[in-house]
């Protein structure tokens, strides 16, 4: 008898606690930026998984832009091309005044994203898609060309005098991490994949380590993620190996090992200004009906980080938004 | 938790009411009627014709698997490899036709005859060795979780399919699998939401009408009695796992078929979205108990919440909270509603 009052009580509170949670949890509209309340509310989109360090760089890029524009963000992704689409249709449904959506796999979000510029809501590709951006009606593509990027690592690895190398692929499945490591594979030539679970850093460390143990002529390791390239910093200390580390993106740890000479350089493409420039784009889109871009795709990167500047780079990364 | 009662003649009647929110499914719906009116009220987009259909979609294709895991766990067995057979399935067909020119009927159901003796190997591995199923299965997704990612690789060079709208014949599989009923402003209805309905009937008339639907039932209550009656119990068992496997292929091809693409870790880490929506409908994690629509119900609050959530602009970062939250108090309200009902005279 007693049980039952004491469950649907706490189900009554719970839900009351999601409530209140909802209510007062994000804060973005009481936040106080001096910024009159344009009214527009944009949706960004991405494929980006849980806690992932790069995409919340995206996240803040995008934001931030919002902020300084009175404008609502709304930050929504997915992995799964079935579950993005889904959330481009409910952002179509809630009549969103632009989206910005990241196409790691075009295919799948094809039917969406045409219907969302068809419903006349514009659209702007960030990161990956800059292929079918264009086709798929966008107004333009922000972002860093994956082969660009890898050949520029692969040739820049190869001047180093370096022979064999490992590609660390840390999502299974990721289409844009696959690229990376292929067109990197085909500028520098002796480089394979080692696939490991980016979601246990642990793991990762300890898949190098043994890779490395395992082959010693490899020479180079190359991570497509700040994070992994500590893990690989740790892992060559571990193995006792003297390879040299290389890594796409950025984090504060990565610039300090920059700095300390143990990561030889990092591709930063820059996440924080694909985000800004998204929502900017749709701003200006909005207030002034301006089409950036003038149908060609805009490089958001890649610079490079090496230990020439990354004193410049390690105020920014400290704050989180290189 | 309770147990349905054998009606008795010395008990008296109850009412109608009372007899509804007795079965196990009463409390996912009141759980849904809740949470759709208040995402309903909270938000603008959410009961719009556009609004629904994401939810609706999203609902579908777990709903599927949900409902098919739900005879499963009524017979008292767990199967973990269920979401990456939905993957696997998608990436078959892709591959078979965008890499080697298949027929695209032909790979559909050369996938299907691979999910169906994949699941019998699940079914027979289980009942031969006596090892639970949870660890049965749980090494089968594993496995098919390296197939999807390796095999793809391998074979196409790629962890993706692409190009698959240029396959020929690709509209006919379509119609079946990816199309859309277009209503309202900007509403649509896919297929997968009409599989999704049938399905459910499918099931719930075989749980409920037919001896194949005792069978389970007595399965998952007390396997060793159920033998003595002469329930084939091994025929049984088998049947079920590759019935979740089949349904594994169903949603692999709506998934295919409607964004014309499967990525290999499609589905990977589904499978207790599947076990979690059978709960919340009803099902006991000890089997014997439970319905396929409650489990359909429990995908449909599964569904509602997941877009709600979008829907209320909440931050992002904390959607999987708001989704334990929004489930724990679905199950407790499920739980106090059923209590309410046993109670009631």
């Amino acid at each position: 008898m007693n049980t039952k009052r004491v469950l649907g009580t706490i189900g009554a509170v719970l839900l009351a606690g999601g409530v209140l949670a909802a209510c007062s949890g994000t804060g973005k509209e009481e936040d106080a930026s001096g910024t009159a309340d344009s009214g527009f509310t944009y949706a960004v989109i991405t494929h980006s998984g849980p806690g992932d360090a790069f995409w919340d760089r995206v996240k803040s890029g995008a934001e931030k832009a919002g902020k300084d524009y009175g404008a609502t963000v709304e930050y929504n992704a997915d992995p799964d091309p079935a579950k993005q689409a889904q959330l481009i249709d409910a952002a179509v449904a809630s009549k969103s005044d632009g989206i910005v959506v990241s196409m790691a796999n075009p295919d799948g979000l094809e039917e969406s994203v045409k219907a969302a510029v068809a419903a006349g809501i514009p659209v702007v590709t960030i990161n990956s898609g800059v292929d079918r951006s264009a086709e798929f009606g966008a107004i333009t593509h922000i972002g860093q060309s994956e082969s660009v990027a890898g050949e520029a690592v692969g040739e820049r690895l190869k001047s180093e005098g370096l022979k064999k190398a490992i590609c660390v692929i840390h999502e299974a499945g990721n289409v844009g991490l696959e690229e990376r490591c292929k067109s990197s594979a085909g500028a520098f030539g002796a480089m394979e994949n080692l696939q490991v679970d980016g979601t246990d850093d642990a793991a990762v460390q300890a898949s190098v380590t043994s890779k490395l143990q395992a082959d010693p002529d490899v020479d180079t390791v190359l991570t497509l993620g700040g994070q992994y390239a500590v893990d690989a910093v740790n892992a060559v200390g571990e193995s006792g190996s003297d390879a040299k580390i290389a890594t796409f993106d950025l984090s504060e740890d990565v610039v300090s090992n920059i700095e300390d000479g143990k990561i030889l350089f990092a591709v930063d493409q820059q996440p924080y200004v694909q985000g800004f420039l998204g929502v900017t784009t749709l701003y200006l889109k909005s207030v002034n009906g301006n089409d950036v871009g003038g149908g060609q795709p805009i490089n958001s990167g890649p610079a490079f980080v090496t230990k020439d500047n990354a004193a410049q780079v390690a105020e920014y990364a400290a704050k989180g938004t290189r | 938790m309770a147990a349905a009662v054998a009606e008795d003649e010395r008990v008296s009647g109850s009412s109608g009411v009372t007899k509804v929110l007795k079965r196990p499914e009463s409390g996912a719906m009141v759980a849904a009627l809740v949470i759709f009116a208040w995402f309903s009220f909270t938000t603008d987009a959410f009961a719009t014709s556009g609004g629904s259909s994401t939810w609706l979609l999203g609902s579908s294709t777990i709903g599927i698997m949900a409902v098919a895991v739900a005879l499963l766990m009524i017979g008292g067995e767990f199967d973990l490899s269920a979401g990456a057979m939905t993957g696997f399935t998608g990436l078959l067909v892709g591959v078979l036709t965008t890499e080697y020119g298949l027929n695209i009927w032909v790979a559909i159901l050369v996938a299907l005859v691979l999910a169906l003796a994949v699941g019998a190997l699940n079914g027979v591995l289980v009942m031969k060795t006596g090892l639970p199923s949870f660890i049965v299965t749980l090494g089968t997704f594993f496995v098919l979780q390296g197939v999807d990612l390796a095999g793809t690789k391998a074979l196409i060079g790629q962890v993706a399919i692409q190009g698959m709208s240029r396959v020929p014949f690709y509209d006919q599989p379509r119609v079946l699998f990816g199309s859309a009923l277009h209503w309202g402003e900007n509403g649509s209805v896919y297929a997968s939401v009409f599989w999704w309905v049938a399905v459910t009937a499918v099931a719930t008339w075989v749980l409920m009408r037919t001896r194949v639907g005792n069978w389970i039932f007595a399965l998952g209550g007390a396997q060793g009695a159920a033998r003595q009656v002469g329930v084939p119990v091994f025929r049984a068992k088998v049947g079920l796992f590759m019935t979740t496997a089949a349904a594994g292929w169903l949603v692999g091809m709506l998934t295919l078929f409607r964004t014309s693409t499967v990525q290999s870790n499609t589905g990977v880490g589904q499978e207790f979205i599947y076990i979690i929506c059978a709960v919340v409908g009803g099902c006991l994690l000890t089997g014997g108990y439970g319905s396929a629509i409650g489990a359909a119900f429990g995908a449909l609050i599964y569904g509602m919440v997941n877009q709600g959530i979008v829907y209320s602009g909440w931050d992002s970062n904390w959607l999987r909270t708001f989704l334990g939250a929004m489930l724990l108090g679905a199950v407790l309200l499920n739980e106090w509603v059923r209590r309410r009902a046993e109670l009631a005279r």
